[in-house]
């Protein structure tokens, strides 16, 4: 058993390519035989690994998931960033440069309104559970555009560390709502082009979450989405500390 | 070669995240900005150049194309990573924090679209008010 279990660990990166090709053809499978394929393999396969990281989470105690058991540690290089955006890179093969040109400057706005409109969303629900203090605000605020940005903004403006774990679950609660949320909204919000989608990705600019959910939407549009979405964080951990802070201080003093 | 591909992929993946750390750096926040992105566009420009010189060899586009297909299971394997034990035990407040933003973004989306549509009419010159 012990050695079973080295073993695994020793080849962890292709036991998770063998892992996700069982799981997704289990997705596959059910798409096919309870859904009739009205919900896509692949989103039921998201779904599944968030049901394992949360699985994962609760018997390891740890934060990164399924990926903190020893056996399933390949998961966490796989799903990492280095190899996430170097899929994200090769999907805009399939993408038009014309499209995205057109599109370029609508990008630009709703990065600019996703930004605003998630730190004021947020702001609103911290008020309402009764904070008062511009610092902490902000940084909940922050949480509010993307798991990155929350803390960034609140190592910088000096928030306690109760505000800023705060601010990463509301962040992570983002990824996961966008990943679940985008097929079930999509056809309400009209995406199902590249123009909204770039506005789409812009808008609510965590990448996890909109490359998840486009990826379970339509992976067409992946690309688009994901272009303006890499802009998000870092407007986002530009703007959170500087001038949103700065507004905040004049409306709530401090 | 599928290699060929594979380092065209991995030099628009370098160069734009080195140009996402630099433009992180030049403005003053610690983070990538836009390092993907710049990536992005990069792929796009060698895809419509090596088309116009006619350098199109599939195994080439192979190494790129295996990338892309590989990336809804790249996803899964994120989505089984992420903390979502947090998420779902961190109390209302951060889930609301994360929900009412995503609503919010979510009813401006078709406003924006609306508003910002190409207007293909003008764009082809099918209808221009004579003065």
């Amino acid at each position: 058993m012990e050695l079973i279990g080295r073993f695994l660990e020793k080849n962890g990166l292709i036991v998770a390519f063998l892992l996700v090709g069982l799981l997704m053809y289990l997705s596959e499978i059910l798409s096919r035989r309870l859904t009739n394929r009205k919900i896509p393999g692949s989103a039921i396969a998201i779904l599944a690994g968030l049901t394992l990281a949360y699985w994962g989470g609760l018997y390891s105690g740890g934060e990164k998931g399924v990926a903190d058991l020893k056996i399933f540690s390949g998961f966490g290089l796989m799903g990492g960033a280095m190899f996430r955006d170097f899929a994200i890179v090769s999907t805009a093969m399939g993408a038009s440069f014309t499209v995205m040109r057109q599109t370029g400057w609508v990008g630009a706005l709703s990065l600019f309104l996703g930004i605003v409109l998630s730190f004021v969303g947020g702001v609103a629900v911290g008020l309402l559970w009764g904070y008062t203090d511009a610092v902490s605000l902000t940084t909940i605020g922050a949480g509010a555009c993307t798991y990155i940005v929350g803390p960034v903004t609140g190592a910088a403006i000096g928030a306690s560390s109760d505000v800023m774990a705060l601010s990463i679950a509301a962040g992570v609660v983002k990824a996961v709502v966008v990943t679940i949320g985008t097929p079930l909204m999509a056809r309400s919000i009209g995406l199902n082009n590249p123009h909204t989608a770039m506005i789409f990705g812009g808008l609510m600019g965590t990448t996890s979450g909109v490359s998840a959910g486009l990826a379970a939407t339509d992976p067409k549009l992946v690309p688009y989405g994901a272009l303006t979405a890499t802009f998000y964080t870092g407007l986002g951990c530009l703007a959170c500390p500087s001038v949103l802070y700065l507004l905040m201080r004049l409306v709530f003093g401090g | 070669m599928i290699i060929y591909g594979v380092a065209i992929l991995a030099f628009c993946y370098v160069m734009g995240q080195l140009a996402g750390e630099l433009l992180g750096q030049l403005i003053g926040v610690d983070a990538n900005v836009g390092g993907v992105g710049f990536a992005m566009l990069l792929l796009i420009l060698f895809n419509d150049w090596f088309t116009q010189k006619g350098y199109t060899d599939r195994l080439t586009e192979g190494g790129i194309q295996f990338w892309s297909q590989m990336y809804i299971p790249i996803v899964v394997a994120m989505s089984a990573t992420q903390n979502v034990k947090v998420a779902v035990s961190s109390g209302l407040i951060a889930v609301l924090a994360g929900v009412v933003p995503v609503l919010l973004c979510g009813a401006v989306i078709p406003l924006l679209a609306k508003l910002t549509t190409p207007k293909t009419t003008e764009q082809h010159g099918a209808y221009r008010p004579v003065s």
